[in-house]
């Protein structure tokens, strides 16, 4: 359980990581937080050659608003989001999701960008981002581009990033007015990886329900604003269209049936 | 830019409960490692070196983490408190006392075996600094983030609660 050699370059600047990002490519990978990669490397599932660490990059510290998305830098901890006064208002999904990332120690830590760049399917700050159709901002030496949520993440630890590039932020879109964002989730115990997580957001033209924890990314999907029996049959399809498979944590068919409940409970707390 | 290489030690250098402490590392050198045996301070326990048990919980620059997914270069400069640091600096007489959070644990047989102790004193200590009057419910969720085989967390609780009032100034003592 201890992490196989490799070389550590403490970057000052988003230019030294960029370059170094250019120079070893895949061989890389950036440190941020740690909370998810520093486990890989103790575990051997990863083995790079030079981590890239990116926490000292000032820059890269900030939140900041622009029109209406909040942007958060990826150095920006977890806990320093959580504790930033108006969260709730500026993007009360987050703030209602972020207790549930990890615990309270590993959120002292980890970073936003740091959990989106891991790509747990399982984890919370993923599925926000494709719940509300935020994005991710990658850049490298070549270029910059930005990606929406549900195309960055690819599969169970996969995402559409380069080698060369790395995520200089990603953008949360902000509370839009009469609209209700409402989270919840469902694990074995507070800190564990949630077996589902579901996050709803509604106005006055329907329904967005966003699942983790049950197919191999975070999956969105809209509703007219259904209720009843109507509302039952919609979410019992989307459970079975999800493609649950038993696992070690739970069986395929209480995923489905936690995405029926949980989905439902998240729905009618954002309406209200 | 800082670039160290993989096949040799490098000179790593920060505070260690209020001490300046230098030491050398290879770049993968975990920080438990580096604090266990590189500085002898084996106050903090390694449990399961993947961030789940908690045992090796520290605290960087007054937050809580997790030593063993901390590369002890990525201390360089940080100010790290163990559970060495807890206990308050000796009295007249020699004697180290320890300190209200500490007391209160045993107190409240808030341990037995001790293992998981280390981790979550420090857990504790930068909790109750950020929140001085906690709820039970917060102090639950904090002590999730370990594992404790014996004690089946009660006392730990009852202790932390008792702890937070009386550095409150508030306590009704037992
Ligand atoms: S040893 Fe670090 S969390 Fe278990
Ligand atoms: S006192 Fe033994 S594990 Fe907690």
């Amino acid at each position: 359980m201890k992490p196989p050699p490799f070389d550590y370059l403490r970057a000052d600047s988003i230019d030294e990581a960029l370059a170094a990002l250019h120079q070893h490519g895949g061989d890389a990978r950036v440190l941020a937080g740690g909370q998810s990669l520093v486990p890989m490397l103790n575990m051997r599932l990863t083995r790079p050659s030079v981590l890239v660490d990116i926490m000292r990059v000032a820059s890269l510290g900030e939140i900041t608003t622009q029109r209406n998305e909040l942007i958060v830098g990826a150095a920006v901890r977890q806990a320093t989001l959580q504790q930033r006064p108006g969260l709730a208002n500026e993007v009360p999904l987050l703030a209602a999701a972020l207790p549930w990332v990890g615990h309270w120690q590993t959120r002292a830590r980890g970073t936003i960008c740091g959990s989106a760049a891991h790509a747990d399917p399982s984890a919370e700050i993923p599925l926000c981002l494709t719940a509300l159709g935020g994005t991710i901002r990658l850049r490298s030496r070549r270029k910059r581009r930005t990606v929406p949520a549900e195309t960055f993440f690819a599969g169970t630890m996969l995402i559409d990033k380069d080698d060369d590039e790395m995520i200089e932020a990603v953008t949360f879109p902000m509370r839009r007015p009469n609209t209700g964002y409402a989270f919840a989730e469902v694990g074995r115990r507070h800190g564990d990886f949630a077996m589902v997580a579901c996050a709803a957001m509604v106005d006055v033209a329907g329904i967005r329900l966003a699942v983790g924890g049950v197919a191999d990314r975070p999956t969105a999907r809209a509703f007219p604003l259904l209720e009843g029996s109507a509302l039952d049959d919609a979410l019992n399809e989307f459970a079975w269209a999800l493609e649950a498979r038993d696992d070690l944590h739970a069986t395929a068919r209480y995923r489905r049936d936690l995405v029926r409940q949980l989905g439902r409970q998240v729905i009618e707390a954002a309406r209200s | 830019m800082t670039l160290l290489n993989q096949k040799q030690k490098h000179r790593v250098s920060f505070t260690l409960n209020g001490v300046p402490v230098e030491i050398e590392v290879a770049p993968r050198t975990l920080l438990t490692d580096a604090l266990r045996h590189g500085l002898g301070a084996t106050g903090t326990h390694v449990g399961c070196e993947h961030g789940v048990c908690g045992a090796c919980t520290i605290q960087i620059n007054g937050a809580p983490a997790r030593a063993c997914l901390t590369l002890a270069v990525q201390v360089e400069g940080c100010v790290v408190r163990t559970v060495e640091g807890l206990a308050p600096a000796p009295d007249q007489d020699g004697q180290y006392r320890l300190s209200i959070l500490q007391a209160a644990f045993r107190r409240h047989h808030a341990l037995q075996c001790g293992f998981c102790t280390a981790g979550i004193l420090m857990s504790l200590d930068a909790f109750l600094r950020e929140t001085p009057l906690p709820s039970v419910e917060a102090i639950t969720e904090v002590i999730g983030g370990h594992l404790c085989r014996c004690t089946g967390y009660a006392p730990i609780i009852d202790a932390a609660m008792e702890a937070a009032a009386e550095l409150r100034g508030d306590a009704k003592h037992v």
